[in-house]
């Protein structure tokens, strides 16, 4: 059963990675020269194609030239990946947990930069003794984003504004807050003209996992007990019970008396700690000083991820990793062959479209009776 | 004209929803076709009308097998069709509505609704149907929005009718009205197929029946046969259709509203001026048809309705400014009318539907954790008391037949204390042995000394359970009359006329 649930998103990925190879294929000058001979372009086409994918596992999960002195050096890409991965999975939860709940948070972003700016701002303030300091960082990253996710089911509940186009426009306010604050003598770094706040103290920074020489840190471990978390509050708490309830059927959950303007505000504010705890260990573990472009995507990746781990805990945590694995990956074969990183997105994009088109994937593989899981709904702009 | 069906089979993934299906419809006669919710019986019609192809079978027309892909090829086989929901435009007028899909013009780009018009001025004439061609869809009572699909039909030449269950939106009078019409039809010479669950209706027009069961023919009667047994034949076994019911024994007053007024959130008045008491041990039935504001009556005594004035009082203490939760946890049992939208879960087991209310007090919840132990036992417990049908608790409520799923509302709802039990529409949609439940169920409730406010559409049902009746008619009871009050006098307040 459990292994079964997995066929469809194997597959998705299998296609994508096909699909994108016939791209890396063909627009290749080289391969295109040999149009006149068939047999020739095609072995040139499959070796391009093979060096692009090759280059791609080097950069993400393990590089043999890399390993000439120890074996374990090999590793530093897979370091990268769960550097890329880490903040990815705690705003990928944002979303899913939202998902799970009935609602639709396309705020992540948002929150992850100002989880980060708390994050940040208590890093460099204050001297606090070692782990002390990493706590108070990452308590005031997620209270600052919670509050600022809780605010929109907060507004959601008591006048109906819908959660979309709420976290819509608090992405860009957060966006430009942060450029604002970065004006400001208060977080722009003594010195400096251009956008970048100091650097947050030693004590408030994340431990690196495996030596000094990897950049892998203890903010993966964060996100993995986040996860964990998700998945006890979704599978075994009364609260989890009610967002649950609520995200499948607020009509009968209502009924029932459970309030679903107290759901919407709670499952908000979790979700915005969530991303906002994704932006607290991008800081204390990988960036240490915050700059204007500190969010990246990882709230616009989330949602996709998200979706990909079928809105899961489990799920998404495993999609992150992908994304994260593509994500460093990209970079080598970028500069280790003439494929543009442009290709990886590409790559993302169509993995995504595989999955959110189950029907196809199914006609495609003549698949029949497989579990689709649990499917993830959101409700329409009337919800 | 006459209609024959040969072998008609349609599955729908592993349900074999008509399996292999004779019927022969003669020319000028009322044939119905009964069966119980879920039987196939509207599969098969939306066969016959091309709204679904069959996976096998035949139809002939006037002994000519036609084959019919669409509602376009039926019509033009002669066969129209009026639905259970009706397929009009509210914001169109009649003659908008008649010539839809169907559109003639006179001169380029330029509607002619005059020919249709005239057409509807005819037909309405000759069975004296009373229809404004000009008035808008969304003003007419749903009788003659009813009329407004016949004479689609009739205008488009169909010589064969099929209704399907056409009487479940109408006052017992639009009914009795209906029923004439439909026997003024036949003697003009065309076919009708009624479908229906009701047997009164079928002993009353029906020349032939047909009875359908699990999508099979199980047997034809003459309208002679009994209820009785037309029921067996429908059920496959034994039914005994009275309810018994010892004399009630009220007690003290359990349920008082007082001035209850309701709109919705443009102003609109839903509920005028209610005032009534509901005693212990008495069933109080609101008769009504359906959409007078029963609905938001019975969701405003649990809270679920907003712009609510008046005050509500349950067991003497107000309750009017209660949440839902507090509602139902002063002794409110709740059975919503849409089971399927707001009495489940249905992504959800049934264990867990059984605990949605309750999820987080003991013994189900400790602290924030629930135990899923103690919540598989309960749940164990309730599907044994209210014979619940289910391979196990783990399987999601989507999975259950109607009737079990009722069992499942029910078997939360009553497992609080409750002082009150307010029923919306009970047995609506589910079958004889559910109905016989849950009847036997309410009765019983009542026989404990617990108040019972039914909402029933079903003239049949509050007859038979209620103590006293409550017929309601745009927002406003107007008036409450004892149980034995006679089906005519019933039907005459609830089409507003007032005694």
């Amino acid at each position: 059963m459990k292994l079964k649930k997995l066929i469809l998103p194997a597959l998705s990925f299998a296609m994508a990675l096909f699909v994108s190879g016939l791209l890396v294929a063909f627009s290749d000058s080289k391969v295109l020269a040999l149009k006149s001979h068939p047999i020739s372009m095609l072995s040139k086409g499959l070796s391009t194609c093979g060096a692009a994918y090759w280059a791609l596992f080097r950069g993400s999960i393990f590089d043999p030239r890399l390993a000439s002195g120890h074996f374990w050096e090999g590793f530093y890409p897979f370091s990268e990946t769960l550097v890329a991965a880490s903040p990815l999975i705690l705003t990928g939860l944002s979303v899913a947990l939202a998902f799970r709940a009935g609602l639709f948070n396309i705020g992540a972003q948002g929150q992850f930069i100002a989880g980060a700016i708390g994050a940040s701002w208590v890093g460099f303030t204050f001297d606090l003794p070692i782990v002390i300091h990493s706590i108070a960082a990452i308590a005031a990253a997620m209270i600052f984003a919670g509050l600022y996710g809780g605010f929109v089911g907060f507004l959601k509940s008591r006048t109906g504004a819908h959660e979309v186009i709420v976290t819509i426009m608090l992405n860009y306010v957060a966006g430009y807050f942060l450029l604002w604050l970065l004006s400001t003598t208060a977080f722009l770094r003594p010195g400096r003209k251009d956008p970048l706040a100091p650097e947050v103290h030693n004590s408030a920074r994340l431990l690196h996992l495996f030596g000094p020489d990897l950049r892998a840190n203890l903010g993966f471990i964060v996100a993995l007990v986040a996860a964990a978390a998700v998945w006890w509050l979704l599978t075994r708490s009364t609260w989890g019970f009610r967002f649950r309830a609520v995200g499948a059927n607020a009509a009968a959950s209502r009924t029932a008396g459970i309030s679903v303007a107290r759901v919407s505000t709670t499952v908000m504010f979790l979700a915005g700690a969530l991303a906002g705890l994704g932006g607290a260990v991008q800081i204390l573990g990988t960036e240490y000083a915050m700059t204007s472009g500190v969010g990246g995507s990882f709230g616009f990746d989330a949602i996709t991820v998200a979706l990909l781990g079928r809105a899961t805990p489990i799920g998404t945590v495993f999609a992150a990793l992908l994304f994260g694995a593509l994500r460093a990956g990209g970079l080598t074969m970028q500069a280790s062959t003439d494929t543009p990183l442009d290709l990886v997105l590409v790559i993302q994009a169509l993995v995504v479209l595989f999955i959110a088109a189950p029907a196809l994937i199914k006609s495609l593989f003549r698949l029949k009776n497989v579990d689709e899981g649990e499917t993830i709904s959101s409700k329409g702009w009337n919800g | 004209m006459s209609l024959e069906l040969r072998g008609i089979t349609k599955r729908f993934g592993a349900l074999v929803a008509n399996d292999s299906i004779d019927l022969a419809v003669a020319d000028g006669e009322i044939h119905a076709i009964l069966g119980e919710n879920g039987a196939g019986k509207s599969t098969l019609m939306n066969i016959v009308y091309g709204l679904l192809s069959p996976d096998g079978g035949s139809i002939s027309v006037d002994g000519k097998e036609v084959r019919i892909d669409s509602p376009l090829d039926a019509l033009a086989a002669g066969i129209g069709m009026v639905h259970q929901h009706f397929m009009l435009i509210p914001v169109f007028t009649v003659a908008e509505n008649i010539v839809l899909g169907h559109e003639k013009t006179k001169g380029p780009g330029l509607l002619d609704l005059e020919s249709a018009r005239k057409e509807i001025l005819r037909v309405s004439a000759e069975f004296n149907f009373d229809i404004d061609p000009d008035a808008l869809v969304e003003d007419l009572p749903v009788g003659l929005q009813q009329r407004v699909e016949i004479i689609r039909a009739l205008i488009y030449d169909a010589k064969v009718l099929i209704l399907d269950e056409p009487t479940a939106v109408l006052t017992p009078q639009e009914t009795d009205e209906l029923l004439r019409n439909m026997k003024k039809l036949r003697d003009t010479g065309t076919s009708i197929v009624f479908i229906t669950h009701k047997l009164r209706e079928v002993k009353e027009t029906a020349d032939k029946i047909t009875i359908i069961r699990r999508g099979k023919v199980v047997g034809t009667a003459s309208p002679s046969a009994s209820q009785e047994e037309l029921a067996s034949l429908m059920v496959g076994r034994p039914v005994s259709l009275d309810v018994e019911k010892k004399a009630a024994n009220p007690g003290k007053v359990m349920l008082e509203v007082k001035n209850l007024h309701i709109s919705d959130h443009t102003g609109r008045t839903l509920v005028k001026d209610i005032s009534f008491q509901l005693h212990a041990g008495e069933i109080l039935a609101v008769a009504g048809v359906q959409g007078n504001g029963q609905s938001e009556l019975a969701e405003a005594i649990v809270g679920l309705q907003e712009h609510v004035t008046g005050s509500i009082y349950l067991d003497g203490k107000e309750i009017s400014k209660s949440s839902v939760r507090d509602a139902l946890h002063s002794g409110i049992a709740f059975v919503p009318e849409s089971r399927e939208e707001d009495g489940l879960i249905g992504s959800f087991s049934i264990e867990e539907n059984l605990i949605l209310d309750l999820h987080d007090l003991s013994p189900y919840a400790k602290g924030p954790v629930i135990s899923k132990s103690i919540v598989a036992a309960e749940a164990d417990k309730r599907i044994k008391e209210f014979d619940i049908r289910t391979q196990s608790a783990k399987d999601s409520a989507s999975s259950l037949s109607g009737g079990n799923k009722q069992k499942v509302v029910l078997a939360r709802e009553l497992s609080r204390p409750v002082k009150l039990v307010v029923a919306s529409q009970p047995t609506r949609g589910l079958d004889v042995g559910s109905i016989e439940f849950v009847h036997e169920r309410i009765i019983a409730e009542r026989d404990s000394g617990r108040a019972v406010l039914l909402f029933s559409t079903e003239l049949d049902e509050v007859s038979d359970l209620a103590d006293r009746i409550a017929v309601m008619y745009r927002g406003e009871f107007i008036a409450i009359v004892p149980a034995d009050t006679s089906r005519e006098a019933l039907g005459l307040l609830m089409a507003g006329v007032k005694p």
